[in-house]
């Protein structure tokens, strides 16, 4: 139908993909986004993009162990369809982008270089220095605006997404934004919406995320009755530089260079670090994953860099926690070639040169793997029907999910450089899916009954006005602080029933006096203190349905762990003790299998979230324990594979 | 002074200040006059200017005591990557994220003073309107002309050599740095007119900044595009680009650009290379004719 349009809210590697993706087939978009879209929070992901390539290929990696890794790595929690496609994409995707001009890292001979990354054996990870989010931004970022001048893209920069605009029986006809400098309502009648606004990091206080990434987009179409997935999965990065105010990232590129975890075994050793013998250093990562060393998952070198410092109080300083991350041994024009932008960011704002001195680092809030609920159609193969207008679609029709903002990909835990990944490969696959629904669709939205937008735009005029008139005398900032403060102690590393308890009945306590927020700017342009009010009113949704995610999954998977329900090592030194043993792990693994193996949903109802939970399509990939580092782990995975192998024999016999 | 024994000292200095002073060229919006206010708030250690404004907004009041609206400033990864927050801090433009705190008091321990930059057009407060900086991009068509996004194997093959020129200028953030430091940039802002709509203001507004100088930093992106296998098939088009009013010929070398660029972009080397493409294609179509 000629005169479609799609409204793009976000314009990070997600929106801008989806964006140039649309274009390309003859759609025009309206890209909405808090930010210019060259700003977005994609420029500070650092270490690279995962596909396997020419040379892993012939080490013997594919991409269904892409695809194996990375649902592996998640804990089994994703469907698996769309990881399969995506993971089958990756070297299409990396091929497009080195296309597009993306100053990618070259080998002598001129190819794409690699390296490794966390959660796998290959060096499947290509990288523009330290700086990759911000170089495949920018190649999206041109192509978008080579279709801007051509006139198919309007960007709407500085506004800011208020929520979806739905018709009777529900359906999405368009998005409702406010500009952030006159501060004007606009309704932008839509045939199809895609959100591709981030993660929520910001509910968190500090965390490595830009300032824009608090979630509201997401949280606004929850609240407008968007289902929402896996809350609970918040990646604790386990390499960050704490700062007042913000934790900035040290990238896992750092360690696939070569860079080694460390702290003195005796604590708080005052010698200057590299003044400490070797054998006075506590590799405890290579000492404890001596396959992966380093390289571990990330949830895993998080918590083992929180364990070696709150339970064994090894932390190097005593006043703070951090262990050291050291590249010292690493050559000055290999680390300046390979790492440069993340080496300047601890120079410049730590003061202290990472290429003679061990840089002093923590573990930081950093990437939701929990998002929207977003469908798919799958194909025989066990992928993902192409073109299909299920794929990416929310629950709410007509509004689509995709980036970070959606929670397929992911799992429990995400892997090193499959973000940026799932990010440009959800923006090309959605689009062909989204003209298909538009195909469908009997009249255009910006031709349906007026009544329809003006009556959304009167409406959030009136919550604006009122937002403005509140003098209730509590202080938004402040009150972010405290929700930051609260969601740090209680959903990041280690989770305990008590405090999740306790975290949600503050949270509930805050988000009351939210509504009591007197602002000390009421006035009509430019008011940042407004906007932030607003986002800060979004939060509470996405934090209660964190807390509650967490609360009810009694169990560990992934980046939620919670002490109590860990499944323990082995401990009968017996051979057939332990044996017996590990078949009663593998009992206990399968019972909590049944039970959790399930994404959580959370539907808001009124001020709080219900959370139900999902079957997880495991369809191509049986789930496994993971095993990362536990002791007897050799002999539970020979009881596993006996019972996988008893298992299939069981199927293929009942199928004949 | 080393880098360790310089912070040390800072946090001795804030011990003693305990207070930070900071002085803010504030604007209620574009045309209205400009105002100098004072704010003070708590030393905290490893501050930067982005706590120091986000303290002033939970604060919301100035040092006399009398209740202000919190200062308007942009800013985004606070990581120097982005490009958002740039200001003009104690007379310098540069990232409001990695002007630490104690390196400023360091320079001056009696106060902090921040303005808006001036060759862009005021929001408000440290809020400019950098719209020209990425008009300017599509002035000089900064893009690779794909036929598609459909999958179409690797691109071309590049050397090392190759990948490590690009690199650096294809780091450009477009904070505007290069531009607020330069003599030739003049600013541009225009108003909108009694019945105007927004439609015919942001032609009217593009219009103007077609014909005015785009500087170092679109300068710089057309010499990286130029440079690239399949970039360079647009290149006549670029240079032209270069070539019109406004374009490589208003550069007058003052080399400003290059020394407050936070990425360290050699700009002055792009710029260079532009003027001598710009002479090379004139004296081709010269011979062409």
């Amino acid at each position: 139908m000629a005169g479609q349009r799609v409204v793009v809210v976000g314009g990070g590697l997600a929106g801008l993909a989806a964006t140039m993706k649309l274009c390309e087939q003859g759609i025009s978009v309206d890209l909405i986004s808090l930010t210019p879209v060259k700003r977005s929070h994609s420029v500070c992901a650092q270490g690279g993009i995962n596909s396997c390539n020419d040379q892993t290929r012939q080490l013997g990696d594919s991409e269904w162990k892409h695809f194996d890794d990375t649902v592996y790595g998640g804990d089994f929690l994703q469907h698996q369809p769309p990881v399969k496609e995506m993971a089958y994409w990756a070297p299409k995707v990396i091929d497009l982008m080195d296309r597009l001009g993306v100053t990618f890292n070259r080998t002598q001979e001129g190819f794409l270089d690699r390296r490794r990354f966390g959660g796998t054996l290959y060096k499947r990870t290509a990288f523009a220095g330290a700086t990759t989010g911000q170089q495949l931004l920018y190649a999206l970022d041109e192509q978008v605006r080579r279709w801007e001048s051509q006139g198919l893209v309007r960007k709407f920069e500085f506004w800011d997404f208020l929520g979806p605009i739905q018709d009777e029986s529900g359906r999405c006809v368009g998005a409702i934004a406010q500009d952030m400098v006159s501060m004007q309502i606009q309704a932008f009648p839509a045939d199809a919406t895609i959100v591709a606004t981030g993660g929520c990091g910001l509910l968190y206080g500090r965390s490595t995320m830009s300032v824009f990434c608090n979630g509201s987009a997401a949280s606004r179409c929850f609240q407008a009755g968007a289902h929402y997935g896996n809350a609970e999965f918040i990646q604790v990065h386990p390499t960050a530089i704490p700062g007042a105010d913000k934790l900035r990232l040290m990238s896992e590129s750092a360690r696939g260079e070569g860079g080694r975890v460390w702290v003195p075994r005796q604590p708080q050793d005052a010698r200057a670090p590299t003044s400490i013998p070797e054998s006075e250093r506590y590799y405890f990562l290579e000492e404890r994953y001596p396959e992966y060393g380093n390289l571990v998952p990330r949830d895993i070198a998080t918590r083992e860099i929180f364990n070696i410092c709150v339970n064994e109080g090894l932390s190097v300083e005593s006043g703070r926690m951090c262990v050291y991350l050291d590249l010292t041994h690493i050559e000055r024009s290999e680390l300046d070639r390979k790492l440069g932008g993340i080496l300047e960011i601890y120079e410049k704002f730590q003061g202290v040169d990472p290429r003679d001195v061990p840089m002093k680092i923590f573990p930081a809030v950093h990437y939701s793997m929990g998002g929207l609920w977003a469908g798919y159609e799958k194909n025989a193969d066990g992928g993902l029907v192409a073109g299909s207008p299920l794929n990416q679609m929310t629950t709410i029709e007509g509004l689509y999910a995709i980036g970070e903002c959606d929670y397929q990909y992911h799992g429990a835990n995400r892997l090193g450089a499959n973000s940026l990944l799932s990010c440009i490969f959800t923006g090309l696959f959605v689009g062909p899916g989204v003209e298909n629904y538009m195909s469908q669709q009997k009249a255009l939205a910006g031709e349906l009954e007026p009544s329809l937008f003006e009556g959304a735009v009167a409406e959030h005029e009136r919550r604006h006005t009122d937002l403005l008139g509140i003098s209730g005398g509590e202080n938004p900032y402040l009150i972010h602080q405290e929700l930051g403060d609260t969601m740090t102690r209680a959903a990041t590393v280690v989770r305990s029933n008590d405090q999740l308890d306790d975290a949600y009945g503050k949270v509930d306590d805050l988000q009351r006096r939210a509504q009591a927020c007197s602002l000390s700017d009421t006035g009509s342009w430019t008011n940042q203190n407004v906007l932030f009010t607003k986002a800060l009113h979004d939060m509470f949704p996405l934090a209660k349905s964190i807390l509650k995610g967490a609360r009810q999954r009694d169990e560990c998977r992934g980046a939620h762990y919670k002490p109590e329900f860990a499944m323990p090592s082995l401990s009968e030194t017996d051979p057939v003790a332990r044996r017996q043993e590990a078949e009663r792990w593998c009992d206990r693994f399968e019972e909590n299998s049944r039970r959790f193996l399930k994404s959580s949903i959370a539907k808001l109802n009124g001020t709080d979230p219900e959370v139900s939970y999902e079957d997880v399509d495991t369809s191509s990939i049986p789930p496994r324990p993971r095993l990362y580092g536990l002791v007897g782990a050799e002999v539970i995975e020979e009881v596993w594979k006996a019972r996988s192998a008893t298992r299939e024999a069981a199927v293929q016999t009942s199928g004949t | 002074m080393t880098a360790s024994s310089a912070s040390d000292a800072a946090v001795e200095t804030g011990r003693q200040v305990q207070k930070i002073n900071v002085r803010i060229l504030r604007q209620d919006g574009p045309g209205q006059p400009s105002y100098w206010e004072r704010h003070q708030i708590d030393y905290e250690e490893n501050m930067n200017v982005i706590s120091v404004l986000q303290r002033i907004a939970a604060q919301a009041s100035t040092v006399e005591g009398e209740s202000v609206t919190p200062v308007a400033w942009d800013c985004g990864c606070l990581e120097e990557v982005c490009g958002s927050c740039t200001m003009v801090i104690n007379g310098r433009v540069r990232q409001s994220c990695s002007a630490l705190v104690d390196r400023l008091l360091e320079d001056n321990g009696s106060e902090i003073e921040l303005r808006p930059m001036t060759k862009f057009p005021v929001i408000r407060d440290l809020m400019v309107d950098r719209g020209r900086l990425f008009r300017g991009l599509e002035r000089v068509h900064a893009w690779v002309p794909v036929d598609s996004y459909y999958d179409m194997g690797p691109g071309p093959r590049q050397s090392r050599k190759e990948q490590e020129e690009a690199y650096p200028l294809s780091q450009c953030m477009s904070c505007g740095c290069c531009l607020e430091a330069c003599p030739q940039y003049n600013k541009v802002e225009l108003h909108r007119r009694p019945g105007e709509t927004d439609e015919q203001f942001e032609e009217r507004k593009q219009a103007a900044y077609d014909s005015a100088f785009l500087g170092a930093a679109p300068i710089s992106q057309a010499v990286l595009f130029n440079a690239h296998p399949t970039g360079k098939s647009m290149k006549d088009q670029r240079v032209e680009a270069l070539m019109e009013p406004g374009g490589i010929q208003a550069c007058g070398n003052a080399q400003n650009c290059v020394s407050v660029c936070p990425k360290e972009i050699p700009l002055t080397t792009s710029l260079g290379k532009a003027g001598r493409a710009a002479t090379v294609h004139s004296l081709k179509k010269l011979f062409d004719r």
